[in-house]
């Protein structure tokens, strides 16, 4: 069975969108923002953007990174927080969607770069790319903003609406082209980067 | 029902001082019959944030945000749900994260549902092997220290701990309403 025959559902639009360039605008002139951003690209792509002390980047934990988004906007009230993870890692996490829903942190956007398919494991077919609207299943879970970001010109008023401390929950698919995009790779301890994190906020280690 | 008048889950009093005390902030839980006082309590004090989950690993990450951010989180949960947060626990431990959960023991003492005494019995040894320090509480009595000590070691020592509230302490589930 090819792509676009594997269900009942309508198969999507290919997305259009560079990921690189998407998420350096995305996180260009970002202030005070906080950023977790899922395994492996948007990783890299978080990465590539500028590394910045107040970036967690997740390499495993796979389904976790919107609530540890969530976790972090409760702590930081104050601060924009942007989690930046792909379909497949937030399809692992769907119940997340609507716990972060009812939690309603006002300071939280979860973006995530949508291309329909897996890329770390070989470019399998997502959920997303057999046609399943992860902006739909958030808005159906509650969240009031919900963005579609698919043209270039798109990312301006997400890139507004990412760097503002209310208005969320928000949640924003980024639909981003499948190619390979070469690997930009930040450090993968934890720990290190959890207190170099801590210290952006001028906590100590522990 | 007024939760200054309640009687019963005396061990919820006791791990709601012991939080409060090690100034845990965010408490996140998977609703259950044992920890419903704790809940209850937790969700009528100031300065506390309650977190419902639709699963328990959401609450191993929820806790990891919470202390990069600078505040302290704890999970809730039955022993069935320590199956379900085994993957995340690899956030707590690559990033040597404090974690403090508080577990109602299921499939042990008394208990009349097969299908949980699988993951029951497996809820130590798998923690265990994901690098969290159980401490099993059999006696009331006990509870105090061991959770004042597991405060410590979790947010001042920066382990990983679960404390796990035995089946024969919580009193076996009665299936019919008296």
């Amino acid at each position: 069975m090819g792509e676009g025959m594997s269900g009942a559902l309508p198969a999507p639009a290919p997305g259009k969108l560079d990921r690189r360039e998407a998420v350096a605008a995305l996180l260009e002139n970002r202030g005070r923002m906080l950023v977790v951003s899922g395994l492996g690209s948007p990783t890299y792509d978080t990465f590539a953007a500028g590394d910045h002390d107040g970036n967690f980047y997740l390499w495993g934990a796979m389904g976790g990174a919107a609530l540890m988004g969530l976790g972090l906007a409760l702590a930081q009230p104050d601060r924009p927080v942007t989690v930046i993870t792909g379909d497949g890692e937030q399809l692992m996490g769907l119940g997340g969607l609507a716990t972060i829903a009812v939690s309603a942190p006002k300071n939280l956007s979860i973006v995530v770069l949508d291309n329909g398919h897996y890329g770390e494991t070989g470019g399998q077919l997502s959920h997303s790319g057999a046609g399943i609207d992860l902006g739909r299943v958030a808005a159906a879970t509650g969240f009031t903003a919900v963005m579609d970001v698919v043209e270039e010109s798109d990312l301006a008023a997400a890139r507004e609406a990412i760097g503002t401390v209310g208005g969320g929950p928000r949640f924003i698919t980024v639909r981003i082209a499948h190619v390979e995009t070469p690997r930009a790779l930040p450090a993968r301890d934890g720990s290190w980067i959890k207190s170099r994190f801590r210290g952006h906020l001028g906590l100590g280690p522990n | 029902m007024d939760t200054a008048e309640r009687t019963d889950s005396p061990w919820a009093p006791i791990i709601h001082a012991a939080l409060l005390a090690a100034d845990v902030r965010h408490v996140t839980y998977v609703p259950d019959a044992g920890h419903a006082r704790l809940i209850e309590m937790l969700r009528d004090t100031p300065d506390v944030v309650t977190t419902v989950l639709t699963t328990e690993e959401e609450g191993v990450a929820i806790a990891a945000g919470a202390w990069a951010g600078g505040q302290r989180a704890a999970l809730l949960m039955q022993s069935s749900g320590v199956g379900n947060c085994i993957n995340m626990l690899s956030l707590i431990a690559a990033c040597r994260m404090p974690f403090l959960a508080v577990v109602t023991m299921r499939g042990e003492f008394s208990e009349f549902n097969p299908w949980q005494v699988p993951m029951g019995s497996a809820t130590e040894p798998s923690l265990n092997l994901m690098g969290v320090r159980t401490i099993r509480i059999d006696r009331l009595e006990d509870l105090a220290a061991q959770m004042a000590s597991a405060t410590t070691m979790a947010f001042s020592g920066d382990q990983a701990i679960a404390i796990l509230l035995s089946q024969q302490l919580l009193g076996a589930k009665k299936w019919v309403k008296e």
